[in-house]
């Protein structure tokens, strides 16, 4: 029964959203089914924390290798929830200014934001900044010229690394105007213009049926994976 | 009651589109009925898809757990719906073997849907206590708090599988390359376009765009699920045609003389 109603509610709000871009005045039933959807998942927000918080405490408790992190997680976690939900240091809004509180938590000089700009984003910045090491290893070994397929691909990265540094101006600046295609700067727009572009868009539109033939397949309730059904 | 633009009852920008999507709709509603019918495709092999057993098969003979990855994107993501049913096969399989299955979620309806499908696919299995709600938990939903937290959990625990099956942004390179440190079997399936690269230089299968979609009809083996492949082949088909159509038709249209005389080469002085 339960699994029956799942599968009305993904028939109702799929076919809503598949009928909206055509249909002017569904648009507002779109926009309907996403509020529900926000809903929802804002109050399953309260499991996810739940678990979070109930497996951190399981391994703090249980004083297993690396319970000290669970224990910053913790800490972590408690303090960033006051902080938010109390709206410490938060100035209230030129609205409603004999309210302290009428400020949003996130509005700058709040301790939300604080912990936001100071902890948050150099902590986010420096894990992004570590992926240049991880693409150069990754691009070692991708281009290992092993076969032909991966000495035309070494070949390719090497005209398009050249092509967007100076090093292929100072290389191939020479060449007279009537053989300018073959200048690096210029291969390396001609190779991501036109060939590139050729390949993402062949992938694209065979995304697009697979997410076509996915939709028809979930609103059919032919895949019932997700709700536990068959695969 | 004629439809159009003055009825204001469909969009007239949309128009085309929504035939191309009628026309999709028939092509794959129709091959499903066909297979359902009898007349069922066959479908070629996809290596990631077959290699989910040795992979599973490997962590086992191991000793060590299989790190599922359902991507980082909310249950309204097509890719993380289709990154679920690979999950529910991944877990049958990982049941009847008794492997250990982690699975860290970036989002709480994800981590529901996981709990659900994986309880199925463990009852279906035939093992019922082998299902461990604590392994599919819920990390955090920043996106890079959730790499740091499946780098780490690989480095601890060095899983002998890793699959990542959903929707990716940064986090994708930071995640197979430390999958690929540890020595751990690697399968990736995504549709973001600019990820693939990543996981094809890193990973040792990788599905790639519509293969990911087509997993769930392929692990199933139904007939009609398979059926909407094959609708999807001559939906595709039909796009090839037009697109040969277009570029005929733009050629013949830039070489016409009513073009030439419209817009003259203009000579340099």
């Amino acid at each position: 029964m339960s699994r029956s109603i799942a599968l009305l509610i993904c028939l109702v709000g799929g076919l809503t959203m598949l009928v909206s871009p055509f249909l002017p005045m569904a648009t507002g039933w779109a926009n309907d089914v996403t509020d529900w959807f926000n809903i929802l998942a804002a109050m399953a927000f309260v499991l996810g924390g739940g678990s979070l918080l109930k497996v951190q405490l399981m391994r703090l408790s249980a004083r297993g290798p690396g319970w000290g992190y669970s224990a910053v997680t913790l800490l972590a976690f408690a303090v960033t929830l006051w902080v938010g939900l109390g709206k410490v240091g938060v100035v209230a809004d030129p609205s409603a200014p004999m309210v302290p509180w009428s400020g949003k938590p996130d509005d700058e000089g709040s301790a939300f934001w604080w912990i936001y700009l100071y902890v948050m984003t150099p902590i986010t910045s420096t894990l992004f900044a570590v992926l240049a090491f991880y693409v150069a290893s990754a691009a070692f070994r991708a281009f290992r010229a092993k076969n032909l397929e991966a000495t035309l691909l070494l070949a390719t990265a090497f005209v398009i690394l050249l092509g967007r540094t100076f090093a292929g101006v100072v290389l191939t600046g020479w060449l007279p105007d009537w053989a300018s295609g073959l200048r690096l700067e210029n291969l390396a727009v001609t190779i991501m213009d036109v060939f590139n572009t050729a390949g993402n868009r062949a992938i694209i539109i065979g995304i697009a049926l697979g997410v076509a033939s996915t939709g028809i397949r979930l609103l059919l309730g032919l895949d019932r994976s997700y709700l536990g059904g068959d695969a | 009651m004629v439809l159009g633009a003055d009825a204001s009852f469909l969009n007239p920008d949309k128009v085309l589109l929504l035939v191309v999507l009628a026309a999709t709709c028939v092509c794959i509603v129709g091959s499903m009925l066909a297979a359902r019918a009898g007349s069922v495709p066959r479908i070629r092999r996809i290596a990631g898809l077959e290699a989910v057993e040795e992979a599973v098969g490997r962590a086992t003979e191991m000793g060590r757990p299989i790190l599922f990855v359902p991507g980082i994107q909310d249950m309204d993501n097509p890719m993380t719906v289709a990154g679920i049913t690979v999950l529910s096969r991944v877990a049958g399989t990982a049941a009847q073997y008794d492997a250990t299955l982690d699975v860290p979620v970036s989002r709480s309806l994800v981590m529901q849907a996981a709990r659900e499908s994986v309880q199925a696919a463990a009852l279906q299995a035939g093992q019922p206590d082998w299902y461990d709600p604590e392994r599919i938990r819920y990390i955090t939903d920043e996106q890079f708090g959730y790499a740091a937290y499946a780098a780490g959990a690989m480095a601890r625990d060095k899983p002998a599988a890793c699959f990542y099956m959903g929707c990716f942004f940064a986090e994708s390179l930071i995640l197979a390359e430390n999958g690929n440190a540890i020595g751990a079997i690697q399968i990736a399936g995504t549709a973001e376009t600019a990820q693939l690269p990543f996981f094809v230089a890193s990973c040792d299968y990788t599905l790639i765009g519509e293969e990911f979609f087509a997993a769930s009809a392929y692990l199933s083996g139904a007939p009609d699920q398979l059926g909407t492949l094959r609708g999807q082949d001559i939906a595709k088909a039909l796009i090839a045609l037009a697109l040969a159509g277009g570029v005929v038709m733009a050629t013949i249209e830039v070489f016409s003389p009513a073009t030439a005389a419209e817009s003259p080469v203009e000579v340099a002085p």
